[in-house]
């Protein structure tokens, strides 16, 4: 049996655990383990700029591969620093391992430099957390860790190890276990037979039914039975933000996002449906307007891993607790076993009324935005990136209305190609994600759409990008205001557009990119926004930085009108409301 | 309603901080909160007195079962149950107000635990209604301390909470 250091069995144990990546940043307490991180070969280790890129590179990563990415800071800032991307992993179910050095075990508790109790300050966010207190537990906790990570609901879990931990001189006898084994977490996969009977039976008896399928659906890798289900049904599909690519963007059952601002088609047959079968998603506040009034006439089916998703926000009628892989399995099987048939007519007239909205002010509906001026629209601008990359760009975002416009209007056929931050709502996400998805997948286009504030809170990860030669494509819808907050001023505090506002202090981003070393361009007239866009995308080998200056006075529509409003209440313009 | 939980969580490091994070975290309220070894040492138990409606109560339980840590949780107001709390009491005993305490005292079946000349210390043992009781049944102004327990319980019967 091997005999190494602490240090040397962390890498050890990332290695065996097939890590091919750490996001990280070095520092004092963290030395040790950056020192054995030398001594190996297998890691890459991407050095950021801030530790909580570290965290979004990490979790770009993982949303598009499925594996759990890593990240290793440093104590007190370092941990602190990666808070903000822990906790936009944990409110996506994202699973990430977050190591982070600490002061030494004896200086713990005596407000040593750059000592944090990193263990308490991430306690909220975590999925579970450890602090190494035996060397030789090392390996055992790595795996505990991974397995706790990925299983389950996933999320994210920090490991906070004391620098006298990875001490060189201390030796242990490494062996990295196969298997984990915890009384306490054994999350159940399987759905419990008769609630899957139950919720069949229910299922295949819905006259206006609609499934509603989440983040859930693409972290169990189960789009392809989720879509398999729907077409066998031939029921109609809504996606949440975060379930956007578990079902084709442009098929035909599709109805778009539903919620806040989700399309007129989806939110309004969610209101008229009588069954909703909920797939690995969470009835979020942003979904739901009031829940109270939310969808009054539908019975609901929800399948959820995590036992506290169901009838948290929404009173469920038949909750199934299960992976959601294996539940679809066993509903399919069910359904196929019996040879089960939809209420085909009822479907039909149901599509009928589906097709109507979507002629009003849905999908299909040819005047979405207002093309008559001069300035570029953001919506066209998404439309236009779609063609470009012949929709098959892996899509980063940042947070606000550009991220709404991406979500609405570029449509995601397949999973894991849509990375936002969804739950926590993290601006300064989009450029480090997109660092983590073009390190997974070096051949693939990867494009983050932001907006002029968002990029300017984790900029300096440019710099990553040249290190790494990372030719990410940054699609800038400047308004020149914080546009989201500028809306709701608009429309709820007669325009008083109170800290939204910054157009003089702009920096001239395209110097900036080429301070960087990269490619910058500016897009101010509508008629070059598609042959500028194509060039960009020419350019394979270099990171290019779009600036599209877009009609700043643009709002995102639909909105659910709240707080008093149903699913089916919205502003579909400024002017116009259902 | 008033539901009293009891949590059997590995004894770990940080396992009560989950814990107690999560109530206010989730803005759950606990009334009282007892944490004590059990016949295995690998283990503590936590019993958590709280309120809310059935709906609170249910995400309460599965909140708990969620934490990595917990290895059982169960809600003993759903089935047959003892519950007892200790309260210990010190009070201004002078003159006339040593016999009233001491009879107070033989009423609820409690003891005095500690004397001086000038103070008695009560030991009463019971439900948390009881405990109240006595408290309200003495003179307010002899009161100088309260200490309590917080609340431990147990199922009746052959039902036991157990790995």
């Amino acid at each position: 049996m091997e005999v190494l250091s602490g240090g040397e069995m962390l890498m050890r144990a990332l290695q065996d655990e097939g890590v091919e990546f750490i996001f990280g940043y070095p520092g004092g307490s963290a030395l040790h383990i950056y020192d054995a991180l030398f001594q190996q070969k297998k890691i890459k280790h991407i050095l950021v700029r801030h530790e909580q890129a570290a965290t979004h590179a990490a979790d770009g990563y993982t949303r598009s591969t499925g594996k759990a990415g890593v990240v290793l800071v440093t104590s007190g800032p370092g941990a602190t620093n990666a808070i903000t991307g822990i906790a936009t992993a944990y409110m996506d179910s994202i699973p990430m391992i977050v190591i982070s050095g600490q002061v030494p075990s004896e200086r713990i508790g005596e407000d040593a430099f750059q000592e944090t109790d990193m263990i308490g300050v991430s306690r909220p966010i975590v999925k579970h957390s450890f602090q190494v207190r035996n060397p030789a537990d090392i390996p055992v906790i790595v795996k505990k860790a991974f397995h706790i990570a990925q299983t389950g609901r996933p999320g994210p879990v920090v490991i906070d190890i004391p620098k006298d931990m990875t001490a060189p001189n201390d030796k242990h006898k490494y062996e990295y276990p196969e298997t984990v084994k915890m009384r306490s977490y054994n999350p159940s996969v399987k759905g419990h037979l008769g609630q899957v009977k139950k919720a069949v039976r229910a299922l295949l008896k819905a006259k206006r039914p609609v499934i509603y399928a989440g983040g859930g659906v693409i972290q169990a890798d189960c789009s392809g039975l989720l879509t398999e289900l729907a077409r066998r049904l031939n029921y109609p599909v809504t996606n949440t933000l975060m379930g956007l690519g578990s079902f084709p963007g442009s098929d035909r059952q599709f109805l778009g996002m539903l919620g806040m601002h989700g399309t007129f088609e989806a939110n309004t047959a969610m209101h008229h449906s009588d069954l909703i079968l909920a797939v690995g998603a969470r009835f979020d506040d942003r979904v739901t307007n009031t829940t109270s009034k939310f969808c009054p006439t539908a019975k609901i089916i929800h399948i959820d891993v995590d036992p506290t998703s169901i009838s948290k926000t929404v009173a469920v009628d038949i909750p199934v607790v299960g992976d959601a892989e294996t539940v679809l399995t066993q509903m399919l099987e069910e359904i196929n076993a019996k040879d089960l048939k939809p209420d085909a007519k009822a479907i039909a007239d149901w599509w009928k009324k589906i097709d109507d909205w979507r002629e009003r002010y849905g999908l299909y509906y040819s005047k979405r935005y207002n093309t008559d001026g001069d300035l570029i629209m953001p919506q066209e601008v998404i439309e236009t990136l779609y063609k470009v990359t012949d929709g098959e760009a892996f899509i980063t975002s940042d947070v606000g209305q550009h991220q709404m416009f991406a979500a609405q209007y570029y449509l995601f056929d397949k999973p894991r190609q849509w990375i936002n931050s969804g739950g926590l709502g993290t601006m300064g996400f989009g450029l480090p994600a997109a660092m983590g998805v073009q390190l997974a997948h070096p051949e693939s286009v990867v494009a983050c759409v932001t907006g002029e504030g968002s990029i300017q809170m984790c900029i300096q990860e440019l710099s990553t990008c040249a290190q790494y030669h990372l030719p990410v494509k940054i699609i800038n819808l400047n308004n020149q205001a914080l546009g989201m907050v500028k809306q709701w001023q608009d429309m709820q505090y007669d325009g008083r557009h109170s800290e939204s506002l910054y157009k003089d202090t702009l920096p001239d981003f395209i110097k900036l990119a080429e301070a960087y070393g990269h490619v910058g361009m500016k897009v101010t007239r509508r008629e070059e926004l598609e042959d500028k866009l194509k060039e960009c995308f020419s350019l394979k080998d270099r990171l290019v930085f779009m600036d599209i200056y877009v009609d700043p006075a643009e709002h995102v529509y639909p909105m659910h009108i709240a707080p008093e409003g149903s699913m089916r209440d919205m502003w579909i313009s400024k002017t116009e409301r259902t | 309603m008033r539901h009293i939980i009891s949590v059997l969580v590995e004894n770990e490091p940080g396992a009560l901080s989950r814990i107690v994070g999560l109530f206010s975290q989730r803005n759950y309220n606990i009334e009282t909160l007892n944490v004590a070894p059990t016949e295995d040492e690998t283990l503590s138990r936590i019993t958590i007195i709280t309120r809310g409606s059935n709906n609170v109560i249910e995400q309460i339980t599965k909140q708990l079962n969620k934490l990595i840590d917990v290895v059982k949780v169960v809600d003993l107001t759903e089935g047959g149950h003892i519950e007892r709390e200790l309260l210990m009491i010190k009070l201004k005993a002078e003159n006339a107000q040593r016999e009233e305490i001491k009879r107070t005292t033989d009423i609820f079946r409690a003891q005095i635990i500690d004397v001086t000349q000038s103070i008695y210390t009560v030991q009463v043992v019971g439900t948390s209604d009881k405990l109240d009781a006595f408290i309200d049944a003495v003179d307010a102004k002899a009161i100088i301390e309260v200490v309590r327990s917080g609340v431990s319980g147990i199922a009746r019967g052959e039902r036991r909470l157990s790995v």
